[in-house]
């Protein structure tokens, strides 16, 4: 077989197979639903009342969806100029740790400038996560894919030596958490009452930030030169490594904003378990997104849904919530072979 | 003073060699792969579902080989779906490869909640038990580290030899190298670079599935969560850190197990006692990296690795 692109693809093809990649991706939740024992039409139903059914569901999606904007931004940034950060976890732990040490109470500053110093510090430790790796793979040539992973583990046994060591909550019955955040550091309710803060807030316009960037400066034009051909970029006298490594700043500084964002909005504290994985799940909400920082809100969403709504669906119909780790990868997987499908023709021969 | 007599008990040896085993398939595996001119980030997942797989065939009655035998299938069967999407249809390997590794180790999962819905700490099987080689198990330090180990390991070891001897000494060897280095040459001599590509990346992901495998039927006698723990990540480093040779990979992957165990013992001495046990856990995030960094100047890549080939294009 070979492949053959298709100049203008036909509204039909554009449009047919993403949509033929979402019903495959149902297909397979209905099989998993059946080999669990549970009824396939009730557990999707579950899963999408768990979802969005109710006030409560909701706000508890858009809750989630907001480190999976953040880290969804980090990916779509890095991914679009071909540098592959998987590290998000690390960073997002990086401005964790940030915000924990610099939110309880050794600033003296008002709320109104407090926040922002500590998220403007929480990026700045992320984007030098990713710099190392950065420095390497322009410096050295080390493959910045192992480095980015490696130091998602590295990183993850620095939090538990810190929880366990300098940064221990002295009030934490033993437990291993840092001390709480005092209140001039927290991120306020946009609502009063309603469990949703201002990190949301502020993933959105960091969406609507990283879209300026790559659509309306030099910068985001420099990245989409060097992500579609290194060398064409550098033979067009476009600074590789520099735009690599202001396409890295701004990564980690969009993924350690994520971990400002859970624990300044949502935990008030640093703890082990902070991230369920939103750094990996990061690359799926872009991917998804087409890259597009826009369309990550809405992939951010969507994920973030399929995932509280496993959740509930799970403690109602006994269908382990790995389901919903399973359809996201069929998601991405199904996703990428459509898009490829639109662009190409297979010729049997 | 310490570190000296750790290196001189046999138990050290002993540890080292198990746990380079699991690492030594999935290296050879990745290796296989890579020197096709794919890279296979999947590793991960597919020693998930391997470790999984191989270990709930053996909970449900099959003896320890047909378990092995399990491992492997479900290793290429994930293989099969990377090998489909990345080489005849050459989507991102990056992208397939991370998604293979969610899916495989989430399948992995959920089939373990599915048939273990309540249990609090994992059942346990009878794993493969050391086997001592008569004569040379009597040598000193050398015996007891290499020749009193469990079939998986003598396998481990067997295979370095068959895949060095495969890749350099037969047609297919070297029509699997040049459809890493220069797929239009193999198409030039009538061969399928698409046929090879696939066929290097099932049977690779089958190599890391037994590396899995070795984990839960040897290492230990329980699957857990977690517990592959990065270390498919650390075999992509090992095969950089090898340059892309079946000999130097495995011997990387010793002299790595060598350093994991030896600071799991230096954690027991007075010294270790002064350092938070983090830091001996991050030794060996840090060594691969370490190994990346001093073999960037030398590495020969496989040249066409991550180049997708369609035919009659130039």
């Amino acid at each position: 077989m070979r492949l053959e692109p298709i100049p203008n693809p036909s509204a039909l093809r554009s449009i047919g197979l993403p949509a033929g990649a979402l019903v495959l991706t149902v297909i397979v939740a209905s099989a998993l639903a059946l080999l669990a024992g549970a009824n396939p039409f009730a557990t999707l139903g579950l899963i999408l009342k768990g979802a969005a059914g109710s006030k409560f569901a909701l706000l508890e999606t858009l809750n989630r969806a907001t480190p999976l904007i953040f880290t969804g931004l980090a990916i779509a940034v890095a991914f679009r100029a071909k540098l592959w950060n998987i590290g998000a976890e690390a960073q997002l732990y990086a401005g964790a740790i940030v915000t924990a040490l610099l939110g309880t109470g050794i600033l003296p500053l008002p709320s109104a400038l407090l926040i922002p110093v500590i998220a403007l510090a929480a990026m700045l430790a992320g984007a030098l996560i990713l710099l190392g790796p950065v420095l390497l793979k322009t410096r050295l040539g080390v493959d910045e894919v192992v480095t980015t992973l490696l130091f998602n583990f590295i990183m993850l046994l620095f939090v538990s030596y810190l929880l366990e060591g300098p940064m221990k909550d002295p009030m934490g019955m033993g437990w291993p958490k840092s001390p709480a955040l005092e209140k001039a550091a927290r991120l306020p309710r946009i609502v009063d009452g309603l469990r949703l803060h201002w990190g949301f807030a502020l993933a959105l316009l960091s969406a609507v930030a990283v879209w300026v960037i790559q659509t309306r400066t030099t910068l985001g034009y420099e990245i989409r030169a060097v992500g579609l051909n290194a060398e064409a970029a550098r033979f067009a006298g476009i600074p590789v490594g520099r735009v690599m490594v202001k396409t890295a700043l701004l990564s980690g500084g969009l993924a350690a904003l994520a971990g400002f964002s859970e624990v300044a909005g949502l935990k008030g504290n640093l703890t082990l378990d902070l991230s369920p994985g939103f750094g990996y799940t990061g690359i799926i909400v872009a991917m998804l997104a087409l890259l597009n920082p826009l369309g990550v809100v809405v992939s951010a969403i969507f994920v973030a849904g399929v995932f509280v709504g496993a959740d509930s669906m799970s403690r109602a119909a006994g269908v382990p919530t790995y389901i919903a780790d399973i359809l996201m990868a069929t998601a991405l997987l199904t996703m990428v072979l459509a898009l490829k499908l639109t662009r190409t023709r297979i010729r049997w021969r | 003073m310490e570190i000296f007599d750790i290196l001189l008990t046999a138990s050290f040896w002993a540890a080292a060699v198990r746990i380079a085993s699991p690492l030594i398939f999935a290296t050879l595996g990745e290796l296989i792969c890579e020197r096709a001119g794919v890279l296979n980030l999947g590793i991960e997942g597919i020693m998930v579902i391997g470790a999984f797989s191989g270990w709930m065939a053996v909970y449900l009655g099959a003896p320890l080989w047909a378990g092995v035998g399990v491992a492997m299938l479900a290793g290429m069967l994930f293989g099969l779906l990377h090998a489909t999407l990345t080489v005849p249809f050459g989507l991102s390997q990056h992208v397939v490869g991370l998604g293979v590794t969610l899916l495989a180790s989430a399948v992995a999962y959920f089939a373990y909640r599915l048939s273990l819905p309540e249990v609090t700490s994992p059942p346990k099987i009878v794993p493969f038990q050391p086997v001592e080689i008569p004569g040379l198990s009597q040598i000193p330090l050398i015996g007891p580290a290499f020749f009193n180990q469990t079939p998986l390991t003598y396998l481990a070891f067997v295979l370095i030899a068959v895949v060095s001897i495969v890749l350099y000494r037969t047609p297919l060897g070297l029509a699997l190298r040049a459809a890493g280095e220069n797929p239009a040459s193999v198409e030039a001599q009538g061969l399928s670079v698409t046929a090879i590509r696939m066929g290097a990346v099932i049977v690779g992901s089958g190599l890391m599935a037994v590396g899995g495998a070795f984990l839960t039927m040897s290492a230990f006698s329980s699957f857990f969560f977690e517990m592959v723990n990065g270390r498919g990540w650390i075999c992509i480093a090992l095969v950089v850190f090898g340059a892309w040779r079946p000999g130097k990979a495995a011997l990387g992957a010793l002299l790595f197990a060598a350093f994991d165990a030896l600071q799991v013992r230096l954690q027991q001495t007075p010294l270790g006692a002064l350092v938070p046990y983090q830091v001996f856990l991050m030794v060996p995030y840090i060594l691969s990296i370490l190994a990346l960094v001093l073999m960037s100047r030398r590495a020969e890549v496989p040249a066409a690795l991550m180049v997708p080939f369609n035919k009659g294009e130039r």
